[in-house]
């Protein structure tokens, strides 16, 4: 019955008009482009990146921080699905949890990018390997992996039952699904220690650090899943409720409203006292000893993140169904900003030595990040299409339901 | 061995002959050591009889008599290879299930030393012998080891032949790798006398010919891990005292006689002078700090850098994911990156290794000061404290009462550097 769940899956997965295979092909290339620069990486060493000694962390670990929240963000849908048993949401729970899968492997490729040599990954994985308790990195990558895992079983579990018609066993579901909810929070704050714990970096050393990534996380998560809702409402006969849409508007109205409201906190609390220790939140906002390179990152975010912020508080912006993706676009790029470059590459200047240089990324950065993110969009198309195809009633075993005879609830 | 002639000290042009000031020889001002202890103590950081190998070729060569600092004569470190097996006590270890192990006997001690002459000699027949083939083979075994502090004893020897061979290929000499572990009673501290640097940067150069670190043109490929920072005097003028800010509202918050001066932490270690010291500036090195309680061991998700019983804080290469996470994590950016495959030519190449310390790095893995493992587990001193040539710097056994780092921070007025991040460095700042 799996053999056959798989094949009929694959098989409608492959089907697909001109658009899906254009849209596809394209990515594909990207993937081709990411796959070159990553041998690259791996003949020449990562002096092929703008990173150095001083700046050993540049794009990879800022999209990798970024995407860790996408991926926590699906628990907005998970959450008022099974917890408030919100009828719209619960429609679309798996569509959540598709896009938490997709955002953890794009998370892992960054890892694997980011590394020095990613050859010799096993040494992390016991028993070969040694798998330290004492580092933050290997409790990110421990529940990382937790993640990915509750979210396949519990995406694909509920896929099949819709498959086969034969309802979960919900004694072993909910549980999984309760623990999920948690897990997607611990995605985030071990990603968060793993920056706010060094006190050789002032700028990351914050005990709020963790909830303001939760905070961007729940504004940037949603605000994608809501494109990507949009996009399949406008291409497929999947209806999603304007009711989800609506509570997920709602969800990152106040998220963005709260990260805004922490960053200001931050700002006064630095530069009010502008101790050595606020040297990189001042040399990401104004510029330090005429090095300036972030600075435009900086305020472009801030005005991304305030226009939206404002946008999504008019009644006339957030109800339209047309301008809503753009608001959504134009946060989530601000937050992308904000807790990527803005946070990430900040934290090495100035050195913990004093010394002050840039970063600047180079074409092999930005491919290989293109790269990872058609790879992640790829995966993303696949996993959605597929989960639509089984919510729609197109793929069951015995062939397709006619469309009124679906609605099964696990 | 110390600064191969010529790159070390002699082409600076910036030495203290160039300021017109005599070199300055530190034996002399530590509280005037009884003269019987003069010459052996002065080369030897250890006590002879606990080092054991008094005669295995690397205390002999340090010729007794000449000042430290002055360039010696190359050793032959092809005559006299510092047999990495030599030494007749156990190594001391953190781990307490290794600290029963019984003491070689001295005809075990005999035996191990002639079959390693013999496996060496193996080695050297196989070598004459080994193609590209070989050497991939070897890598390819590499790529499988465990990490060093599990491997048996006989892993390590495996992987020390392993790492001879394809160096020695590689670098067209005879590489000897140690595996020499830590000695009973021995705490390596180090202490700076920051008041006599002179910011001549002998210790930088001599620091990259012995650890064979990269040395290549383009930005990613230099790596020099002690960093000699340039602190401006400042100079408050008259002028200034009325100003201040915010102008031109009558009530000043404060004033603008801010100039920096001394401020730690906010010098320039790339500075080009004519003669050192320059008139406006104090210098202040700084290199890894060998923490007790070490951020970066704490961080690594593999356990590769871990700190040794005796003190500093390793890396074993072959172990490292290059994740970078302890790069983060120190807070005197002491480690540093390998972007790409190490530039070492192979002239310039030091064939004295230690497989925790200065043995050929590979591309995409961290490294970082060790104390030069290498000599000072023989009892020899780190390089820099060999070459400065004012005597600032100062090596030796925090649990020796006698020795000079004891001395130092027994009788001066001593600090370390960002106290209040509780990491416990054993490497101490000291003025007279």
């Amino acid at each position: 019955m799996l053999m056959r769940f798989a094949s009929d899956y694959v098989r409608y997965v492959l089907k697909g008009g001109r658009t899906y295979y254009a849209w596809m092909a394209t990515l594909g290339v990207l993937i081709l482009g990411m796959l070159y620069v990553y041998w690259l990486q791996n003949t020449e060493g990562l002096i092929v990146t703008g990173m150095t000694s001083q700046i050993h962390d540049g794009l990879y670990l800022a999209n990798l921080v970024f995407l860790v929240g996408v991926a926590a963000g699906a628990v907005t849908i998970v959450f008022p699905a099974y917890v408030y048993h919100h009828e719209g949401m619960h429609k679309v729970t798996v569509l959540g949890e598709m896009l938490a899968i997709s955002a953890v492997i794009m998370v892992m490729m960054f890892v694997f990018a980011h590394m020095g040599r990613p050859d010799r990954l096993w040494h992390m994985v016991p028993p070969l390997g040694i798998y330290s308790f004492s580092s933050m990195l290997g409790w990110d990558v421990l529940v990382l992996n937790g993640y990915l895992f509750l979210n396949a079983i519990v995406g694909f579990w509920y896929l099949y039952s819709l498959y086969t018609g034969r309802p979960v066993n919900r004694k072993i579901f909910m549980p999984l699904v309760y623990v999920s909810i948690v897990w997607a929070l611990s995605i985030h704050t071990v990603t968060a220690f793993l920056l706010a714990t060094n006190p050789s970096r002032p700028m990351w050393f914050h005990s709020m650090m963790p909830i303001r990534f939760i905070a961007t996380a729940f504004a940037a998560g949603p605000a994608l899943i809501i494109i990507a809702f949009l996009v399949i409402r406008r291409n497929t006969k999947f209806w999603i409720d304007d009711s989800a849409i609506k509570l997920l508007t709602t969800i990152v109205t106040w998220c963005l409203g709260i990260a805004l409201f922490l960053t200001l906190s931050e700002i006064v609390v630095e530069l009010y006292a502008r101790t050595e220790h606020a040297n990189g939140l001042y040399y990401l906002m104004f510029g330090l000893h005429g090095l300036t390179a972030l600075v435009p990152w900086f305020w472009g975010a801030v005005v991304l993140m305030v226009a939206s912020f404002v946008l999504l508080l008019m009644p006339a912006v957030r109800n339209d169904m047309t301008k809503l993706p753009i608001v959504c676009a134009m946060a989530f790029a601000g937050i992308w900003v904000e807790k990527g470059m803005g946070l990430v590459v900040p934290g090495f200047i100035p050195s913990p030595i004093g010394e002050v240089t840039e970063y600047h990324p180079t074409f092999v950065e930005w491919l290989m990040t293109l790269g990872i993110w058609a790879f992640g969009f790829f995966i993303l198309t696949v996993l959605l299409k597929g989960a639509i195809g089984i919510l729609l009633g197109d793929i069951r075993a015995g062939g397709p339901v006619p469309a009124a005879a679906q609605e099964v609830t696990p | 061995m110390l600064p191969r002639e010529g790159r070390a000290g002699v082409d600076l042009g910036q030495g203290p002959e160039a300021h017109g000031r005599a070199p300055r020889v530190w034996r002399g001002r530590l509280t005037d050591p009884p003269a019987g202890r003069s010459t052996a103590r002065a080369l030897t950081w250890g006590k002879a009889e606990r080092a054991g190998a008094a005669d295995d070729g690397c205390n002999k060569a340090a010729a007794p008599g000449v000042a430290p600092g002055v360039p010696r004569p190359q050793e032959d470190f092809v005559s006299h290879p510092v047999p990495p097996s030599a030494q007749p006590l156990p190594p001391a270890s953190a781990n307490p299930a290794a600290a029963v192990e019984p003491p070689p006997t001295r005809r075990g001690f005999l035996r191990s030393g002639g079959m390693l002459s013999l496996s060496s000699l193996m080695g050297t027949a196989t070598l004459m012998a080994s193609t590209g083939e070989a050497k991939a083979a070897v890598e390819w075994a590499e790529h499988f080891q465990k990490n060093y502090r599990l491997m048996t004893p006989e892993e390590k020897d495996e992987a020390r032949l392993r790492l001879e061979k394809r160096h020695s290929l590689e670098y067209g000499k005879k590489v000897s790798v140690d595996t020499t572990g830590p000695q009973p009673g021995v705490l390596m501290g180090y202490a700076l006398n920051i008041r006599k640097c002179i910011g001549c940067r002998r210790c930088v150069k001599a620091c990259v010919a012995e650890n064979n670190q990269s040395r290549g043109e383009r930005p990613g490929e230099r790596i020099e891990w002690i960093q000699v920072l340039r602190m401006e005097r400042g100079t408050f003028t008259a002028e200034k005292m009325d100003q201040g800010y915010p102008e031109g509202l009558g009530i000043q918050v404060g004033g603008n006689a801010y100039s920096p001066s001394g401020t730690v932490l906010e010098g320039q270690y790339h500075y080009e002078p004519k003669a050192v010291p320059e008139k406006d500036a104090t210098y202040m090195p700084i290199a890894c700090m060998q923490c007790e309680k070490p951020p970066c061991v704490k961080v690594c998700p593999v356990r590769t850098t871990y700190r040794e019983a005796d003190g500093p804080v390793v890396i074993d290469y072959n172990w490292c994911i290059g994740c970078k996470m302890c790069m983060n994590a120190c807070p005197y950016w002491a480690r540093r990156f390998n972007l790409t495959t190490p530039v070492l030519p192979k002239e310039d190449m030091n064939p004295v290794t230690h497989y925790l310390g200065n043995r050929p790095r590979m591309r995409g893995v961290v490294e970082k000061c060790h104390w030069c493992l290498q000599r000072t587990r023989h009892g020899r001193y780190p390089a820099c404290v060999e070459v400065c040539p004012v005597g600032a710097r100062k090596f030796g056994n925090l649990l020796d009462p006698d020795s000079e780092v004891s001395m130092v921070l027994k009788r001066k007025n001593v600090f370390r550097l960002k106290a209040e991040l509780n990491t416990f460095p054993k490497f101490f700042y000291f003025y007279d």
